[in-house]
Parts: C-alpha cells; structure tokens; sequence
C-alpha cells in the first residue's frame, strides 16, 4: 500500500508551452486541441443548420422560394448529410470530447503523442476549409446525396459532378488521414497511459465509449479512404473501379468493366460502423451523465461494457443492410438481416440498464440530466424504427422513403445531439471554470427536445404512405394526400423554431464564459478522475507534481454507510469519509 | 417533474397520434400482404418496448427525483434481472426475424411461369419491353443502343425482332398474373418503386436486377423512382396501370414490336443534310434523352411541333418558339421556362454551327 510516485512526472516538463502561439494556436495540450476540434466542428455543423433549413422551405413551401432550385436543393440534402456526419459529429465526439475526456479520465498528463495530436486537429481544419471551398467552385458542391454513389456522382445530370466532387474527394481523404493520427493517440493513451489503479473495468463508461468508437473508426473509415480514392481516379483519370459501360444523356462513355455495387459494399463498410462511431461515445457519456445526477451507480457496469464491445464487433457484419434493395445478392438478406436484429439484444440491454439507473435513484433534474433522459425516449424511438428497416422484408416498402430520415434522424442525429449538449452543460464548468446559464439551459432544452420530437415522430407516416425521399418536389402524385402538405409544413416550422433556439444556446456559451456563476472544481460532486484536478480549468499536464492514484471504479455513489453520497476515484478506503465501505472491486483489483 | 409529465404526455400523445393519424400505407394492389403482415407484427412487438420502456422511465422520474433526504439504492448489477431482460428481448426479436425472413424467402423466389416484363431506366426516364409471341425477350447490350434501337436489342438475335417496345412512361400490367420485373439502367442507379405494390428494386447500370409480384387490383398507380439520380430524380416518374386480361391485351397490341420500330425508323422522309447533322448534335449532347422528337412527352418538352408554336412559361406569360427563343432556352434553359416542366436542364454552351444545325432538326418536325 506504500505510495510509490509515479515515473512519468519529468514529462510535464517535454512539451510545456512556452508563448501564446505554443498555449494557444500550436498547442499540443490535449485540452486546447479538444476545443479546437469543437468550436471547429460546431462551426461547420452550423451551416450544416442552416443548409437543413434550406431544404426544409421547399419541403414545406415548395416552390415560393425561388432561390431553391433542383441543383441547389441537392447541394444542401447532400452537404447537410455529410457535414453532419463526419465533419460534426464524428469530429466532435472523437476529436473534441475524447481529446479533452481521455487524459483526464484516465489519469493521464497528454495523450501519448501530443505533437501528432496536434497534426490531427490542424489537417482537419483543412479538410473543413476544402469542403467550404467546394461551395464557390464553379459548378458549386456536390449534390449526389451523402452516399456519394457512382454513377451518378461523377456524371453530368449531377450538380458538382465536375469540381465538387473532386474537393468532396479530397475533403474526405484528409479528414481520414487527420482522423488517423487523433486516432491512434486515443486508442494507445487508454492502453497506456492510464494512471496506477485505473484498471480497464473501473473507467469511466464515457472513456469505454470514445475508445471502442475509435477502435471501430481505426477499422472502418479506411474502406472510405479506399473508395474515395478509386472514386476520385474514376473522375480524374477515367479509371472504371465503380463505373460500367454507360451511356450517359445520350452519349457513350470511354467507361467499362467497373462495378457501381462495389462502392455500395466499401461505403457501408464503412457507413454502418460509422453509425457506433457516432453512438458509441454518446452511449458511454449518457450513461456518466444519468450517474452523476442520479447519485446512483450505473447500473450492470460490466454487462454495459460488454455490450459495447460486443456491438463494436457486430456493426462490421451488418453493413449490407443498406442495401437490401441494392440489387446485391438475395441471399444476402438472410444473413445481413439476421446479424442486424441480433445487434439489438445488447443496444436493448443498454437501454435497460439507462432506465434502471434512474430507477430508485436520487434524481437531481439538472439541465445535463434532462438531455440524457430526452435522449433515452428518442433513441428509444429510433432504435426501434431500425428493427423495421433491419428486418430485410419490412425494408423493402420502407426503404427510400421519409420513414428511413426520420429514423436515422432520430437515431444517430437528435440523440447524440441530446448527448452532446448534455456533455457540454456537463463538462462546461470543468473547462472554464464556471456554470452555464441554467434558465437559458433548460429553455434550451424544452424547445429542442420537443422541437426535435415534433419534427421527426410524425415524420415516420409520410414514409408510412410512401412518401419518397430526395423529392425536390412531391407534386403530380396521386397516392400522397393534401393532408401531407400540411404536415410538411408543420415539421418546417417546428425545424425553424429548433435552429433558431440553438442561438441561444451558442449565445449561453460565450455569456457564461464571462457572466456565469463560478463553479468550482466539482459543482456536480462526481466521482470521476477530471473532476479531481488540483486547478479548475485544468492546467497543462492536468496533475500537478503527482498523477492520481485510483482506488475504485467511477460509480460510487450514495454508498452505504459513507459520510457523503459520492466517492471520489481518488478516495483511499482508509479516508474516514468512506466508513469502511470498500468501493466495487477494491480488493481484488487494488494495484493490480 | 415537469418532464415526467411531459414524458407521459408524449407517449400518450405518440399513441394516439398513431390511431388518428390519417398518413397511412396505401391500400395494397399486390400479392405483398404478408409484407404488410410482418410490418404489422414488428410495428406491434416494438410499440409495446416503446410504450413500456418509456412509460417505466417517466414513472421512475416522477417516483425518484431529488427530495431533501431521498438516498439512492447501492446496487452495483442484478444478473438475474439483466438475464432475464435478454431473453425477454431475445424473444421479441426472433419473434420479428422469423416471419421476416419467411416472407424474404417468398420474395426471392420468382414464381415459375412468371411473365417477363422489361423496365428500362434513364435520366430521367422510364421504358419497357415485353418478350413479344415467342415468350423470350431478345438478348440487350449498352454498345446496341442507336438512334434505330433505343433498347439496345441485339440485331442479331431473333428472339429480339418481335419484342415490345414501349416508348413511353406508361406501363400496363394485367391482373392476377405473376410478374418478373427485369431491371436495366443505361446511365446510373434507378428504383422501380409502386407504393401500392409494397415491393421495389433498385436497377444499376451493368447488370440485369430483378423482383416479382402479382398485381391484385385494377387501377392507375404512381410510379417513382425511388434512388436519387440526378438533379431530375423528382420528375422520373411513370405509372402503372393494372387492366383485365382482355385491356391488357388490346393495349399490347397496339405497341411496335422491335421489327415494326425499325422499319418505321427506316422508313422515315429523308432530312435536309443540316437537319442530319442536328440529329448527331443531339445525340451528342444528349438532347434526346429528355426531348423526344416523336410527339411522346418527355422530361422536357418534344420537339415534334415545337417550332412556331406558342408556349405559355411557368410565369403565365407566352412566348412563340423562335429561333432567338430555342438559342436562348439552350444556354439559359431556365430563363423562360415552359409550365408544366421541371427547372432541371443544364446550361448548353453550343457553337453557332452546332446550334444552327439543332435548330434545323427542331424546324424539320414541325414541318
């Protein structure tokens, strides 16, 4: 039991900022790097916003609007998709939330390579900079839909199909390589730059989540890499990696011999796995947030890692479910529809033990508390519109119409969106060191929350009718009735309202940062590693002289017979506080 | 506190929006009820999670929120309760998986004796092909496809020469009969979608896709193409209708067969030498896939009578097709839009002599 320090302090010393430039802009200090990574992506997810609401006027007042064009239409269907996916949320959730929960979590002093770190922040800002530039190339961005599929992406007859796409290309290409480098930092700094006693099943949900997500990003996002890479040959050099024989409005093209399935299959390689690498970190930081503010364990620690771990693994087998209608092989369904329902038994389990959690809780309803609680309906919502989509032959009316965007909307959109401003109300304190407005907070919430549910609950009947998706214009049909004109008028208005609120919201940020209420280091009196920082905000090296040393898991709360209702990892079972209560494990895993 | 009631609310309120919502399938004219049945089984079995698990929730709040003095139960796991989650889940899943894929099993597999039928698909349009009396569909290929055979039928084979040809977006189905829908794209991807058939299917350019069903109900559907092709994907549609046997048949009949096409193609007035060369400059620049020169209705307006006509645009004023107009509606399509027509084309930019011999073309088929 005798404290012995730990080696690695000399290394605060290697790479300790020395001007504002080196603090500031090149910092290598994970914390500044994560903020980089999020006003960045918060950023570009703000005209990802306002392109949304673009798409939304002509779906709700179709045709008054005349700067909306057909061409113009698709460039924000596609860039709203795209920008929200990649450049938003998974930018944000891994470069953001697991730059700056990562070390601190787990008791470390960086991440592992800090300089490569940087690198990473500074190439995706690149990539941003090359999909903004793709809006004033001639020809504008690309408007073939996020899935980028060939034929069509590359072929007159699609905006951007000249310039756009090639920046779209590019765009993708350094996000990967920028990814790449974050990446590998995440995955080697859990490994192993974690502090004495922080063993990998007393770690925060938050950091299992961000670290399977990597791990899964690490897997997948090369098959994008690939594709783009053969996509971009296919429009610069004339290759035919995707493209068949073709004759394209007329006209015979020097394509042949090429397969557009091919980047269907490399793309959902991708694209499925993708979906975790956006739910994962949100599933693992829901479950701290419910925690903390229901002063309660989460509930079945183990069975939750293990059920990340094990829809990790599942979500590289089910990717053809994307494709039941694609023209692959029938037999496929079997399969693919098998894989993809069996992953539901520990998402289900997930959701469970959420519930659970609160149930005989002391539930504090704080503005962090309530996005997880709206997050929990709406991906309950979501997740159960996937078991239709999944189940190979209920896809089949359903897929390509509006049920399919308000589920993944709802799924891997609204959700970890709820996550993300929980985790921001959450967090916020520990990085500037005071509190967010909570009236602005919870106004914040309720106009989101029900905005969002307003806009997409109902929007799964016009997939019901066969309402397709991608119309610029649904006029001329007769299966559609007038009553869904009005609908799609009220989901713009309601989609108005919400953008419009996330003002306030960004509007809250900047106001607190000078006007909040100071916070202290634990204004949540959690448990966790970052709460437990000599300095609020954390300093560069987080620590001080000496590195935490962990005595329990991150969930000791409301133990019997402590003095107070939550123990701080860092808590020694000999501190009178504890009682003589030994945390989950302390026994067997102290040391070890 | 409020939120536990809002939950409730919301659930509640999801419920019966559910019951009154008058947005619901349209009524089928396929054989594809167990589809609607197996939507129906899954729709049921994730209604009840939905309505319990939220319902569970919303009382856990209102019951255990933050009162002076409440202090939350220590309870780090309950196997037997997380076990018996799993299986009551596992239950419910097999319980969707297994219909789903009985009814998958149905879908794949095509009927012996299931009539062919062709659809065709390019931007933005739709074609189809029937095999004609010998009952086999000639062979196709993309490098077949001229001016004289827009299917791309193989000359060479004879099961080809007495295939159906329908030019335009209407496809006639009769009742009651299994039908093998073969899919063929010339360009990029396309979906053959009928809301009231329940079943679609995407067709891609470079192979021959296909699915099947048995329409069960006369009438005049939509159809769509439900895979975005292209900045036109809106206005690819058609319709499908479903007659008896004895329409059906009238209809057929009254469609070219390949052989007939072809000798009509032939057989038509010789062009003055600039109009000829109009004809390459559309083919080129893909004019025709759009604007049909046969009087049949296109994604844009058909040039058979087009010059000297008087048009009314989509602002309510008229315009008479001139020279200066065709010049101008080619490299600003969208500047004096015909009504009735989607903004989709592209800027042209032409040289003078490729536009003088396009607007011979366009003159020699109002003549």
């Amino acid at each position: 039991m005798a404290y012995v320090a730990p080696a690695e302090v000399d290394d605060i010393e290697l790479h300790d900022p020395q001007s504002f430039i080196t603090k500031y802009i090149w910092s290598q200090d994970h914390k500044v790097i994560a903020l980089q990574y999020a006003a960045t992506a918060i950023g570009i997810g703000l005209v990802a916003l306002v392109l949304s609401l673009l798409m939304r006027l002509q779906l709700g007042f179709p045709g008054t609007f005349s700067f909306i064009d057909p061409s113009s239409y698709y460039q924000f269907v596609t860039m709203h998709g795209m920008i929200m996916v990649i450049y938003l949320l998974t930018a944000l959730f891994l470069g953001g939330f697991g730059n700056y929960l990562i070390p601190l979590m787990c008791g470390a002093r960086d991440m592992v390579f800090p300089y490569v770190n940087m690198l990473s922040y500074w190439l995706y800002l690149v990539a941003v900079l090359v999909l903004v530039a793709s809006f004033f190339v001639p020809g504008g961005p690309t408007g073939a839909g996020w899935t980028l599929y060939p034929p069509q992406v590359i072929l007159q007859g699609t905006p951007g199909h000249d310039w756009g796409i090639i920046l779209m290309l590019v765009s993708l290409i350094i996000f990967i390589v920028a990814f790449t480098m974050g990446g590998l930092n995440y995955v080697t700094t859990v490994l192993q730059a974690r502090t004495r006693g922080m063993t990998l099943m007393r770690m925060p949900l938050s950091v299992w989540g961000i670290f399977m997500a990597t791990i899964l990003a690490l897997l997948a996002f090369p098959a994008l890499f690939v594709s783009a890479v053969m996509l971009l040959l296919d429009r610069t050099l004339g290759t035919s990696f995707f493209m068949p024989a073709i004759i394209s409005m007329g006209e015979t093209l020097d394509y042949g011999g090429g397969n557009p399935l091919l980047f269907q299959h490399l793309f959902w390689f991708f694209g499925h796995p993708e979906v975790y690498i956006v739910a994962l970190p949100a599933f693992g930081i829901v479950s701290d947030l419910l925690s903390v503010h229901a002063r309660k364990n989460i509930f079945g620690y183990r069975m939750m890692v293990w059920a990340i771990v094990a829809i990790g693994v599942l979500s590289f087998v089910v990717w053809a479910h994307h494709m039941y209608v694609s023209g692959m092989n029938p037999l496929f369904g079997f399969f693919f529809a098998t894989t993809t329902l069996i992953i539901a038994v520990p998402t289900a389990i997930k959701v469970y033990n959420w519930v659970l959690t609160l149930w005989r809780g002391d539930i504090h309803l704080t503005v962090p508390m309530l996005f997880a609680i709206a997050f929990i309906l709406t991906f309950v919502v979501g997740g159960l519109t996937g078991l239709f989509l999944g189940n190979v032959v209920v896809d089949v009316p359903l897929s390509d119409t509006y049920f399919v965007v308000a589920h993944f909307h709802m799924v891997m959109g609204v959700a970890p969106i709820l996550v993300v401003f929980g985790a921001i109300y959450h967090w916020y304190p520990k990085i500037t060191g005071r509190m967010l407005n909570d009236a602005m907070g919870k106004f914040h919430f309720w106009v989101t929350f029900l905005g969002t549910y307003a806009i997409y609950f109902p929007m799964h009947y016009l997939g019901f009718v066969g309402v397709p998706r991608r119309y610029y214009s649904i006029e001329g049909t007769d299966f559609i009735p007038a009553s869904a004109v009005t609908l799609n008028q009220s989901i713009t208005i309601a989609a108005f309202i919400v953008g419009v609120v996330q003002i306030l919201f960004i509007y809250n940020l900047i106001w607190s940062y000078f006007k909040g209420k100071p916070s202290g280091p634990n204004p949540w009196k959690a448990t966790s590693l970052e709460w437990q920082t000599p300095q609020t905000p954390p300093v560069h090296g987080n620590w001080g002289p000496n590195r935490p040393l962990v005595y329990r898991w991150a969930y000791d709360y409301s133990v019997p017979g402590a003095a107070q209702d939550y123990l701080p990892q860092t808590m020694s079972p000999d501190d009178p506080i504890v009682g003589g209560h030994l945390g989950r494990g302390d026994e067997k895993d102290h040391h070890s | 506190m409020a939120v536990a009631i809002v939950l409730v609310l919301l659930i509640v309120g999801s419920v019966i929006f559910n019951f009154l919502s008058p947005w619901w399938f349209t009524p089928i004219a396929s054989n594809w009820g167990t589809i609607d049945t197996t939507l129906i089984i899954t729709f049921i079995i994730t209604g009840i999670a939905f309505v319990a698990i939220s319902l569970f929730m919303a009382y856990s709040i209102y019951r255990f929120h933050h009162k002076e003095g409440r202090v939350a139960h220590y309870e780090p796991e309950n196997n037997k309760l997380e076990w018996w989650l799993t299986i009551l889940t596992t239950i419910g899943v097999v319980a969707m998986l297994a219909p789903g894929l009985v009814v998958w099993n149905d879908y794949i597999t095509v009927p012996e004796g299931a009539d062919e039928v062709e659809a065709v698909g390019k931007q933005w349009q739709w074609s189809f092909r029937f095999p004609g009396e010998d009952g086999k569909l000639g062979t196709t290929d993309i490098k077949f496809v001229s001016f004289d055979n827009p299917f791309g039928i193989n000359p060479d084979d004879p099961n080809g020469q007495d295939d159906i040809l329908i030019s335009e977006p209407e496809l006639h189905l009769p009742i009651d009969r299994p039908v093998k829908m073969l899919l063929r794209s010339y360009d990029v991807l396309h979906d053959f979608y009928v809301p009231q058939f329940r079943a679609k299917m995407d067709l891609v350019p470079g192979l021959i896709t296909y699915f099947w069903f048995i329409p069960t109900r006369t009438g005049k559907f939509d159809l769509l193409c439900a895979e975005l092709c292209g900045v036109g994907h809106y206005t690819m549609r058609g319709h499908v209708v479903v007659d008896e046997a004895e329409d059906f048949d009238e209809w057929l009949s009254s469609k070219p067969t390949y052989a007939q096409f072809l000798a009509a193609a032939t057989a038509a007035p010789a062009m003055t030498g600039l109009a000829t060369k109009g004809q390459e400059v559309a083919g080129a620049q893909g004019c025709l896939s759009c604007h049909t020169i046969d009087g049949t209705s296109g994604v844009g307006p058909t040039w058979k009578g087009l010059f000297g006509k008087e048009e009314t645009l989509a602002d309510g004023t008229t315009v008479r097709v001139d020279e200066a107009y065709l010049i101008e509606s080619v490299s600003d399509p969208n500047a004096k839009l015909v009504e009735g027509f989607a903004p989709i084309m592209p800027p042209y930019e032409l040289s003078d002599e490729d536009m003088a011999a396009l607007i011979a073309l366009i003159k020699s088929k109002s003549e």
